[in-house]
C-alpha cells in the first residue's frame, strides 16, 4: 500500500533513503515538517542521522557544508526568507563546490500565508549558477529528492530544491524506493577546493562557468522536464512545478489540447523551449511565484522572439499571489464559472494570540506605557508576537525581518527617538538579535530590548529554542550592565510590577534588557518536562 | 468517480483529525487522495480549511477549483459559509451550529442560520451537544464526519477502521467514544433524510 505523506514528509523520507548523514535547519513555515519528520523518524534515529535544530539558517548551511566536506550526504532546509540569512555561504559554496552530495531545500510561500514576502528562490539558484529542481507532486518530490543527491555529486555542486506552500502542506499516497547506505568519510580530492582565497577562488569560479553547459545539457535531458505534444498549436504552455497540476486540473475531462512543456529542472531547457516556440503561435507561461521563466525566456529565443508570450507580466495572470486552478482557467480563456459569493453575513477571522498567551500580558503593559509616553516607538520582530501589530493590541510599529527589532530601535534611537523599544522572541534573539545588541552596547545607545521568552519557537509549532536557559548569560556576555538586565513574569497579576520595571528601564540612557519569561501555553507535556529541567537563570 | 470535500473551522477545532481519518480510509480503499492543509501562523485562532480530494483516477490539483466541492463539512457555522464559492450546484453543507466567538463583529446567529438554511442540502446540527451527551465533547468533529459519511465515496467500515487506527494510542475508551459519535452523527443525518 502507498504511504500517506505531506510533500514535506515525502522529501524528508527521500533524504533518509538517499543516505544522508545529517539535516541542518531552522524552523520556518512552510519548511518545518521536513526536519521534524527526520527528528521523529525511528529509522533516522537508528542510523544516527543528525537532525537537531541549528541557531539560524546560516549556521545550518555552514554545518551542512562541513558534513559535505567530510564526504557525507547532507541536507540544509529553510523557508525562502531563511535563504537570505544563509546567502553568504550559499553564494560561496557554489564557487567551492561540494564533496558529499548536498541538497538545499527552500520552501517558498507564494501568497504569503505565513511570511513577509513571496520572494522566489529560483532567482537565488540562478544567481549561484547551480541546478534547481521544482517538483509538481508528492511522488515527484520523493523521486526528485533521490535524483538531487546523485545530481549534486555528479556535478560537484549543491542542488536547490524549491518547494511551495501548497505542495509542502498537501498529502498524497506515495511509493518509496530502495534505501542507500550512508557514505564513509572521504576528504576532497583537491586540497585547494575549499580554500577560497582569490587565487583559488578565481579557478573555482572559472570551473563553475565551464560546467554550465553541462548543467544545461542535464536539464535538456532531465526526466523531469517533459515535452507533452498536443494537437492545438494556437497556443503552447510552459508550466513549472505545482502550476502543472492546476493546468491539468482545468482539462480533467479530456486532457490538454495544447502542447505543454513541463519544467521541473533548471537551468532552463533551451532546446525544448525553442521547440515549443517553433511549434506554437502563442505561449502561456504558468509558474508559481515570480515571473522567472517569463522574464528570461525572451533572452534565448532568437528568431522565435516575435512569438507572443503571455503570463504574469502581461496581466493574463495575477502578478501577486499564488496560482490556482481558477486563475489559470481564466488565463486559458475559459468562461468564468457561475459560483456563489461569500455571503455578507461572514466576517473575517484573522489569526490571534491564544487565550492565556504570555505575549498578551506583555502587550498590555507596553500599551499602558505607550499612553504615558507619546513618543514611544516599538520595533517588533518575527514570531507569534508579530500579531501584536493587529487589534486589539496594536502595540508594534514595525516588523521587517529576523532580528531587525533591536537594530532598528538602535537606528531610531540614534535619530533621536526615545523611548525606543525592541520586542524580540527568545529564539529570534539567538537567531539574529545578539549581534545587533552588541552594536547597541558598544555605543551605549539608549534602547530597551524586551526579550519575550516563551521557551520555544512557538509560531512554527513549539520547537526547542536555542535561547532556553542562556539568555541572562548571553546578555551579560555581550556587555549589558547587570543593573539594567531585568527578569519579569508576564502574568496579569504582575501587571503593575512589570510596568514599573519597564518604565524604570525606559528612563535609562543606555542599553537595558528586560527578559519577560513565561512558557508558551501550546508547549506539549514532554517538552514542558524538558524545559523544567533547564536551570533557571538569575541576574 | 471523484469526490471533493472542503473541511472548515477555526484553528484547533479538529479539522485535520477529520482529514486524517478520511485520508487513511481512502488509502485503505485503494483510491487516490490529495489533501491540503494550513500550518503556521494562520492556525492561531484564525479561519482554517482543508481541501480533500478522492478519486479512482489521477488527481492533479491539490486545491479544489471553485464550484467543484461536493460537500463542505464545517465545525463552525460562519466558517461554513466562507467556502460557499467552492460548492457545486446542489452540493451539500454540513455544519455544527455552535459559533466560535473570538471576534467582535460575529454576525447575529439568526441571520447566520437563515443564510445556511436558505441552501437546499443542509445539515445544521448541534454536534457539540450530541458529542457532550455521549460523554466526549471533543468528538464534535467526529459527529460531523458521521453525519457526512453517506456522502463520501468510502464505506462505513473503512471510516470506522480509520477512527480506530487514529485514536488507538489514546486508549480503548476514547476509541469507543469516537465510534459512538460517528454512529450518532450518521444516524441523525439519515433521520433528517437530506
Amino acid at each position: 500500500m502507498k504511504q500517506l505523506f505531506l510533500g514535506n514528509e515525502a522529501l524528508a523520507q527521500a533524504a533518509i533513503d538517499s543516505g544522508i548523514s545529517g539535516v541542518y535547519a531552522y524552523p520556518g513555515t512552510p519548511s518545518t515538517e521536513i526536519t521534524e519528520y527526520i527528528q521523529k523518524s525511528e529509522l533516522a534515529k537508528q542510523l544516527n542521522i543528525h537532525s537537531k535544530w541549528s541557531v539560524n539558517e546560516k549556521t545550518a548551511m555552514e554545518a551542512a557544508l562541513g558534513m559535505s566536506y567530510a564526504g557525507k550526504r547532507v541536507m540544509a532546509v529553510m523557508k525562502h526568507v531563511g535563504l537570505n540569512v544563509a546567502a553568504d555561504v550559499f553564494m560561496n559554496m557554489s564557487i567551492s563546490g561540494i564533496n558529499g552530495g548536498f541538497v538545499v531545500v527552500v520552501a517558498d510561500d507564494p501568497s504569503m500565508h505565513s511570511s513577509q514576502n513571496e520572494q522566489d528562490s529560483r532567482y537565488y539558484g540562478r544567481f549561484a549558477l547551480i541546478p534547481i529542481l521544482e517538483p509538481s507532486t508528492q511522488q515527484e518530490t520523493y523521486d526528485i529528492t533521490r535524483y538531487a543527491f546523485n545530481l549534486s555529486e555528479k556535478v560537484g555542486l549543491p542542488v536547490l530544491i524549491r518547494m511551495v506552500t501548497r505542495l509542502s502542506h498537501s498529502r498524497a499516497g506515495i511509493t518509496t524506493s530502495k534505501r542507500e547506505e550512508q557514505k564513509e568519510i572521504q576528504l576532497p580530492k583537491d586540497p585547494h577546493q575549499f580554500q577560497l582565497i582569490p587565487f583559488y577562488a578565481r579557478k573555482r569560479y572559472q570551473h563553475l562557468i565551464d560546467i554550465q553547459s553541462d548543467n544545461r545539457k542535464r536539464s535538456e535531458n532531465s526526466p523531469f522536464n517533459k515535452y507533452i505534444d498536443g494537437p492545438n498549436t494556437s497556443m503552447g504552455i510552459i508550466a513549472s512545478g505545482i502550476a502543472f497540476n492546476y493546468l491539468m486540473e482545468d482539462f480533467e475531462d479530456g486532457g490538454c489540447p495544447y502542447p505543454i512543456l513541463k519544467i521541473s529542472q533548471y537551468p532552463m531547457p533551451k532546446k525544448k523551449i525553442k521547440k515549443l516556440f517553433k511549434n506554437c503561435k502563442k505561449i502561456l507561461i504558468l509558474e508559481d511565484g515570480y515571473p522567472f521563466i517569463e522574464e528570461l525566456v525572451g533572452d534565448f529565443l532568437g528568431e522565435a522572439k516575435k512569438r507572443k508570450v503571455i503570463g504574469r507580466l502581461t496581466g493574463h495572470l495575477n502578478r501577486v499571489g499564488e496560482l490556482n486552478p481558477d486563475n489559470i482557467s481564466k488565463a486559458l480563456g475559459f468562461a468564468p464559472k457561475n459560483v456563489e459569493e461569500i455571503p455578507e453575513v461572514v466576517s473575517s477571522r484573522p489569526p490571534e494570540l491564544c487565550v492565556g498567551c504570555p505575549h498578551r500580558d506583555l502587550f498590555d503593559a507596553i500599551n499602558v506605557l505607550g499612553k504615558e509616553m507619546n513618543s514611544q516607538q516599538v520595533f517588533g520582530d518575527i514570531g507569534c508576537y508579530a500579531l501584536g501589530v493587529l487589534p486589539p493590541f496594536q502595540s508594534i510599529n514595525t516588523l521587517i525581518d529576523m532580528g531587525a527589532s533591536i537594530t532598528m530601535a538602535k537606528g531610531a534611537a540614534d535619530a533621536g527617538i526615545h523611548p525606543a523599544i525592541a520586542i524580540i522572541g527568545d529564539s529570534t534573539f539567538t537567531h539574529s538579535g545578539m549581534t545587533g545588541l552588541l552594536d547597541a552596547v558598544i555605543e551605549k545607545t539608549p534602547i530597551t530590548v524586551i526579550i519575550s521568552d516563551n521557551s520555544a519557537v512557538a509560531m512554527t509549532g513549539t520547537q526547542d529554542s536555542a535561547a532556553s536557559g542562556r539568555l541572562v548569560s548571553i546578555c551579560k556576555g555581550i556587555g549589558v550592565e547587570k543593573e539594567h538586565l531585568k527578569l519579569i513574569t508576564p502574568l496579569h497579576k504582575n501587571m503593575e510590577k512589570n510596568i514599573d520595571t519597564i518604565r524604570q528601564e525606559l528612563k535609562y540612557k543606555g542599553v537595558s534588557v528586560v527578559i519577560a519569561q513565561r512558557p508558551c501555553i501550546q508547549i506539549p507535556k514532554a517538552m514542558k518536562a524538558r524545559i523544567r529541567e533547564i536551570e533557571k537563570e538569575t541576574v | 468517480m471523484k469526490s471533493n470535500i472542503i473541511l472548515s473551522g477555526v484553528g484547533g477545532q479538529g479539522i485535520l483529525t477529520i482529514a486524517a481519518i478520511i485520508d487513511t480510509a481512502t488509502l485503505a480503499s485503494n483510491l487516490n487522495i490529495k489533501q491540503s492543509e494550513v500550518h503556521g501562523m494562520s492556525q492561531r485562532g484564525g479561519a482554517v480549511q482543508s481541501h480533500v480530494r478522492i478519486s479512482d483516477k489521477e488527481i492533479y490539483s491539490d486545491l479544489i477549483p471553485k464550484g467543484k466541492a461536493d460537500v463542505i463539512i464545517s465545525v463552525e457555522p460562519m466558517e461554513l459559509l466562507r467556502y460557499l464559492p467552492f460548492l457545486k450546484k446542489k452540493g451539500f453543507l454540513i455544519t455544527d451550529s455552535n459559533p466560535f466567538l473570538n471576534i467582535t463583529n460575529y454576525p447575529e446567529l439568526k441571520d447566520l442560520y437563515a443564510e445556511i438554511q436558505s441552501h437546499p442540502n443542509t445539515i445544521l446540527i448541534d454536534a457539540k451537544k450530541i458529542a457532550k451527551d455521549l460523554g466526549n465533547a471533543k468528538a464534535t468533529n467526529i459527529v460531523l464526519l458521521g453525519a457526512a459519511s453517506s456522502l463520501l465515496p468510502l464505506s462505513k467500515e473503512s471510516l470506522k477502521k480509520a477512527i480506530k487506527n487514529l485514536f488507538e494510542r489514546k486508549g480503548e475508551k476514547i476509541v469507543t467514544k469516537n465510534l459512538e459519535a460517528f454512529e450518532k452523527g450518521k444516524e441523525i443525518a439519515s433521520s433528517l433524510a437530506v
